[in-house]
């Protein structure tokens, strides 16, 4: 379970707060979608629970499990069950595809006190989680999303994401810039990884995104809140009317 | 206005007390070494490796039949070796040499150092090496011999004293070759100063791999001296981790058209290492081409110096230079200087340099340690693509290999 409790954000201490007494929880086997305007702080709420430095927690916790995740390095937060589909997932030249997935995954099992993958054991997970979201093997021995088109970078990151099987996976706009047969097979990716124990924070723009992906809540963030919560029929109001409703609202 | 003398350092004063004795033939270029003394920042080539300073004392030079105890890095390579201990040839921890290839350990070589005709050009720690160096190999490889083995020259230092190698090479036309020299050994109170010259015939291809693996405590001057023939071919690598204090210096000139020169190096230096590379490449003549690649990592409180000049002659049209230094500082105290320099007497040419110094990107680093990897592993995985771009030109497989594992070991030092 994932609890964020009165969560304030600010690049430093006395500037505009991005993050501003944020409150949400999402149960074990929950998936949660989070729409808002461009600017209301969904991705920097993806970057707090990742460990992103760049940021000053002014007030409020997060718990992944009873476990708080502000005192740990990003790194500990991976270990300890946190995976985030960036937005803009970064390149890196000179660290081949394939090198860095054996590091990640070896990360992890060093973690759990468990022996390194075999090469060829290592090789099959890879090669099978590639064939289900439609990656070619030849990507993956390029440099780390260098070259990669938009939709081939968020594959990946739901190729990651299978492979270090998190506890919860921070999905930021993984739907944006996937064609209609990329948007339902990396649906069906993520779908497949669904379990009781497992929950995701889909981050989106597309009500159409919730049709494949069918989320168990809708939240509505807004200047760095949550400003309504619901169930999946919520995503169609917004697709109807837009944000205004809240945007007035809140002005009031 | 007068002229004034420094008073001269204690190490100075020693070095010139030990040179009170010396041979006829090297007199010349003691009297060059006395008169400047050690160069100082004042002097533009030496400005951020002041020896007068960081040279505190001058150990005795060393003598013949010091004992090698350290075991060879590149023990493991199919090569033809030759050693020099404390600068000295040792016959017995050297190889029999294929045809082609002729070795003579002679008492002095030409003093070349004394203008800019010579590959080496005036330079006081030159000078220093061509006063004192007592024993020098000549190599010879004949025209048209191709090498199918790499000669590898270990230069071992075994205590606490000066040791001054000197080797020259000559390499006859349409020869192929693969040389690497390896600086091993030394104590805290080693002084090596040592000069490596390299004279390319027309139509040549030669790898040339320098490792300095010195001990971290020791003082290490190298100098490197290159001039190349027409439609050749020179790639030089160069591999820095050792030495508390080290230069190495480049002289590399074209002297015949259509050549071509690859020069990289990677240096990864940590705790309070200071380490120089100062490179002059001369395009005297038209339609040549040469890359320069120069990598480092700085680790701790190391400092790092890259002085890079292109040179280009009057008349030596449609050169092609290219130069680059990149630098990673991984701790606050860590310091890089760069100077790169093109000097151009020419209109239709094409050169151009660029450096860079920085941290390792902070996002790349984030998107690693957000997939589970440790700080420290996500930094060595990004140092290791930063590594691979100098190691990548590297055409023997066995010895890049070594060169990785080095740099691995490196690396894993950092995270223990
Ligand atoms: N490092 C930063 N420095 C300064 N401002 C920042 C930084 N990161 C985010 N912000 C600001 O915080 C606000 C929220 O940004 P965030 O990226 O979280 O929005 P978002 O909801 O993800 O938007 P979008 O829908 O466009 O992706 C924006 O006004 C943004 O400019
Ligand atoms: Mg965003």
């Amino acid at each position: 379970m994932l609890e964020i409790r009165n969560l304030h954000v600010a690049i430093e201490e006395g500037t505009k707060k991005l993050l501003n007494g944020l409150n949400l929880t999402i149960r074990d086997g929950e998936v949660a979608a989070i729409m808002g305007p461009n600017g209301s702080g969904k991705s920097t709420l993806s970057y707090v629970i990742a460990g992103k430095e760049d940021y000053k927690v002014l007030d409020g916790e997060i718990l992944l499990d009873g476990k708080n995740l502000l005192e740990m390095e990003p790194d500990e937060r991976a270990a300890a069950g946190v995976f985030l589909a960036f937005q803009y997932p970064l390149e890196i030249p000179g660290v081949a595809t394939m090198t860095f997935l054996k590091a990640a995954l070896n990360a992890q099992r060093k973690g759990r006190g468990e022996d390194e993958l075999t090469t060829p054991d290592f090789m099959r997970r890879v090669k099978a989680g590639a064939e289900k979201l439609g990656i070619p093997q030849d990507m993956l021995k390029r440099g780390l999303n260098v070259g990669f088109s938009g939709g081939e970078k968020k594959r990946t990151e739901i190729l990651q994401m299978a492979l270090l099987k998190p506890s919860i996976g921070i999905l930021d706009e993984t739907d944006s810039g996937l064609d209609i047969d990329a948007l339902k097979i990396v649906s069906e990716g993520v779908n497949a990884l669904r379990s009781a124990k497992r929950s995701f924070l889909v981050i989106t723009h597309y009500q159409r995104l919730l049709n494949y992906i069918v989320p168990d809540t809708v939240h509505i963030m807004l200047k760095g809140k949550i400003v309504r919560t619901g169930g999946k029929e919520l995503a169609l109001e917004l697709e109807a009317n837009g944000y205004s409703d809240y945007v007035t609202n809140a002005a009031a | 206005m007068s002229n004034i003398t420094p008073l001269k350092t204690e190490a100075e004063q020693a070095m010139i007390a030990q040179g009170a004795s010396i041979a006829a033939d090297r007199k010349p270029a003691f009297a060059r070494f006395a008169d400047s003394g050690l160069p100082h920042r004042r002097i533009e080539a030496y400005h951020y490796t002041d020896l007068r300073a960081l040279l505190k004392n001058a150990p005795p030079p060393a003598q013949a039949g010091g004992k090698v105890t350290i075991a060879s890095p590149l023990a493991d390579i199919d090569a033809y070796k030759i050693t020099l201990v404390d600068g000295h040839y040792e016959a017995s921890l050297s190889s029999t040499l294929p045809q082609g290839v002729k070795l003579q350990s002679v008492s002095t070589l030409a003093d070349d150092g004394a203008d800019e005709k010579g590959v080496l050009s005036p330079d006081p720690v030159i000078a220093l090496n061509a006063a004192f160096s007592e024993s020098a190999l000549d190599i010879e490889i004949a025209a048209k011999t191709e090498l199918t083995k790499p000669i590898v020259i270990r230069i071992v230092t075994t205590g606490a004293h000066a040791s001054y190698p000197r080797v020259r090479v000559n390499v006859g036309d349409a020869a192929k070759a693969f040389i690497v020299e390896t600086h091993e050994g030394g104590v805290s109170g080693s002084l090596i100063d040592s000069v490596f010259e390299l004279r390319l015939g027309d139509h040549v291809e030669i790898d040339h791999l320098r490792l300095n693996l010195v001990d971290q405590s020791a003082t290490v001057l190298t100098t490197f001296g290159g001039a190349m023939g027409r439609e050749s071919v020179y790639r030089g690598h160069n591999f820095v981790m050792g030495g508390a204090l080290s230069r190495h210096q480049i002289f590399f000139r074209f002297e015949g058209e259509q050549s071509k020169a690859d020069i990289s190096s990677a240096s990864l230096l940590n705790r309070k290492q200071h380490a120089d590379s100062t490179l002059v490449v001369d395009h005297a003549v038209p339609e040549c081409q040469s890359r320069e690649f120069f990598a480092h990592v700085l680790d701790d409180e190391s400092t790092g110096v890259f002085q890079g000049k292109i040179i280009v002659r009057p008349g030596a049209q449609q050169t092609d230079g290219k130069m680059m230094s990149r630098a990673i500082v991984l701790e606050d105290g860590a310091t890089m200087n760069n100077k790169p320099e093109l000097e151009i007497f020419a209109d239709d040419v094409a050169c151009g340099h660029g450096a860079t110094v920085g941290a390792l990107d902070e996002d790349s680093l984030f998107y690693l340690r957000a997939r589970g990897l440790p700080k420290t592993e996500a930094e060595a995985l990004m140092l290791r693509a930063f590594v691979g771009e100098a190691l990548e030109k590297f055409e023997h497989d066995g010895l890049r290999d070594t060169l990785e594992s080095l740099a691995e070991a490196w690396l894993k030092a950092r995270s223990a």
